[in-house]
């Protein structure tokens, strides 16, 4: 479960980090040990174990359809960056 | 070479609740930027979304109606990617388990054959907020009142043929969801979107060539238009032997092309995985039986009923049960009425709707009532006012002239249908026009249409033509 120089670019890309060239041999050997950790799964037997979405053996409890939430975005933007005009301005997405 | 075209679509409605999917934020439409915004739709760390059962109930009801599965238990998933319009990196939506799935909805294509057309599943999801890059010097805005907002995401199997037969679909769902109660279908405000999958194949092939999916098409019109251009541009690719390449792409209205966005070594890769925020959704028997009671006559068999308690046809029947209080404003008219339905329909799908679409107003909120409306039609059928002046009067009424009674006695457009008022008519239209009535007598019975024209024209369009028309034919003889 050796992953490639390849494939660790495509995860740091995906993960939006920005890692050295140098640095990918490195990422490389130690991702893949943490797959082959994990791999160590694969050899359990699972075929009378029904597939589980979550730990908690519970339900879902749903909500009111009513609104509880007032409009305090002065008090969200103070964390903002930058906002103009009640929008959060961020660096251009598109060209 | 031949090609055969194949389509599938995947429409984003936006469910009416009054709060957010995860959180009670209001999900109302035009508020100022980033007022209805809270924390769990902003993605600070340590909230937890909580799902809105009316969105589940909405889903559920959806699913009846298309005759799906509604899955006991189903899962939400995270997808994955970078955007600002969706600060957590990721939208909740479900992958793996949706809670509805395997449905199917009849379509009626152009040559008035029916054909089924297969719903893969639809399941729940939260809307991203928007960008806005106009006006912004190298930065973009982001508002996201939008972000949260319950969407059912319908995925159609890829069954469709023709950008026609995807817009009979496309209207077809955007009728079911407005008949529901569960979407506004507002295409302008973006309650109701639709992404289209395109690909062709050699006719007789059975395997599917790579798809295009085209994104950002939110009329009923630029559907069918970027099908079209994209089916050309696939044509002509294969065709001068080229390929498709899997991408996606946008819909330019204003040049009517669609063009590359991002291709397949580009696109996300969005890992999927279980939301560990959120336990599954399970749905109990009890809940599927009672959103069933609350289900509507579906737009399917309301147009059949019409068809058969109005003796209309299918197309007229299809017309009128369009959208849900149209159908209701009908039969109204017809029983305020107390039958007719055919005149009832006539004047309903043509005065009524000419004048609502000239002047841009809704059914529901209709100048002319549909006890107003039955009230001229009345007029119409015990001949107190001709179907021509009926014109008038219907304009008056959508004026605000009062009700027809009134505007008949107002303006003085009774029928004349007294013979002897009408035979009066005719003699005095002899007199003036001696040298015609000499020519129709001599054999020229073309000029039968011009006397007809002369003594509507001398009783203002008030003698009852049925009457004119009998008498004229006895003077005129001599």
């Amino acid at each position: 479960m050796a992953l490639t120089p390849a494939e660790v670019r495509t995860i740091a890309r995906l993960a939006r980090l920005a890692i050295g060239e140098q640095d990918i041999p490195h990422y490389a050997r130690n991702l893949s040990r943490i797959l082959e950790f994990v791999a160590q799964l694969d050899r359990a037997d699972t075929r009378d174990i029904a597939p589980m979405a979550h730990p908690l053996d519970m339900a879902q409890r749903l909500r009111e359809d009513v609104v509880t939430e007032t409009d305090q975005r002065d008090v969200f933007q103070q964390n903002a960056p930058q906002v103009q005009a009640g929008l959060y301005i961020v660096p251009k997405i598109i060209e | 070479m031949e090609w055969e075209t194949v389509i599938g679509l995947e429409i984003h409605t936006q469910l009416l609740t009054r709060s957010k999917i995860f959180s009670g934020a209001a999900t109302a439409f035009g508020a100022p930027p980033n007022t209805q915004a809270c924390l769990v739709d902003l993605g600070y760390p340590g909230v937890l979304p909580v799902l809105n059962q009316e969105a589940v109930r909405m889903a559920v009801k959806f699913g009846l109606a298309i005759g799906a599965t509604i899955a006991p238990r189903s899962v939400f998933a995270r997808k994955n990617y970078f955007y600002p319009d969706l600060p957590k990196g990721y939208q909740i939506s479900q992958y793996e388990l949706p809670v509805v799935s395997r449905g199917s909805v009849e379509i009626e294509l152009e040559d008035g054959a029916s054909k089924r057309i297969g719903i893969t599943r639809a399941h729940l999801e939260e809307d991203a907020g928007k960008s806005l890059h106009e006006g912004f010097a190298g930065v973009s805005g982001i508002d996201l009142n939008r972000a949260g907002t319950p969407l059912l995401e319908i995925v159609s199997e890829p069954d469709l043929r023709s950008a026609r037969e995807a817009v009979t679909y496309m209207k077809k769902i955007h009728t079911l969801v407005r008949y529901l109660g569960i979407c506004d279908g507002n295409m302008q405000e973006g309650s109701f979107r639709c992404d289209a999958n395109v690909s062709l194949r050699r006719k007789g092939e059975v395997k599917f060539g790579t798809r295009a999916e085209l994104k950002n098409i939110n009329s009923f019109h630029f559907v069918e238009k970027a099908i079209n251009y994209e089916i050309g541009r696939q044509a002509e690719l294969l065709e001068s032997g080229g390929k498709v390449v899997q991408e996606t792409r946008l819909y330019d209205s204003k040049k009517n092309e669609t063009r590359s966005m991002r291709n397949k070594e580009e696109a996300n890769d969005y890992r999927y995985f279980p939301d560990p925020d959120l336990l599954p959704l399970e749905i109990a028997p009890q809940l599927i039986e009672a959103v069933r009671n609350t289900l509507p006559e579906l737009p399917d068999a309301k147009r059949q009923r019409f068809a058969e308690r109005y003796g209309l046809s299918g197309y007229d029947a299809g017309l009128l049960t369009a959208s849900r209080e149209l159908a209701d404003y009908y039969e109204a008219v017809v029983e305020a009425v107390g039958g007719e339905p055919k005149a009832c329909a006539n004047w309903v799908m043509g005065e009524l709707a000419a004048a609502l679409n000239r002047d841009n107003q809704d059914i529901t909120a209709s100048p002319v009532s549909a006890a107003a409306l039955a009230g001229l039609i009345k007029r119409v059928l015990d001949n107190t006012v001709s179907g021509k002046l009926a014109k008038e009067v219907f304009e008056a009424m959508w004026a605000g002239e009062g009700d027809a009674d009134a505007v008949i006695a107002k303006r003085g457009l009774t029928q004349i249908t007294d013979s002897s008022a009408i035979e009066k008519v005719i003699e005095e239209v002899m007199v003036a026009n001696a040298e015609q009535l000499a020519a129709y007598r001599a054999g020229k019975d073309k000029l039968f249409a011009f006397f007809v024209g002369q003594v509507m024209k001398a009783s203002k369009g008030k003698a009852n033509p049925q009457q004119v028309n009998e008498l004229l034919l006895k003077k005129l003889k001599g």
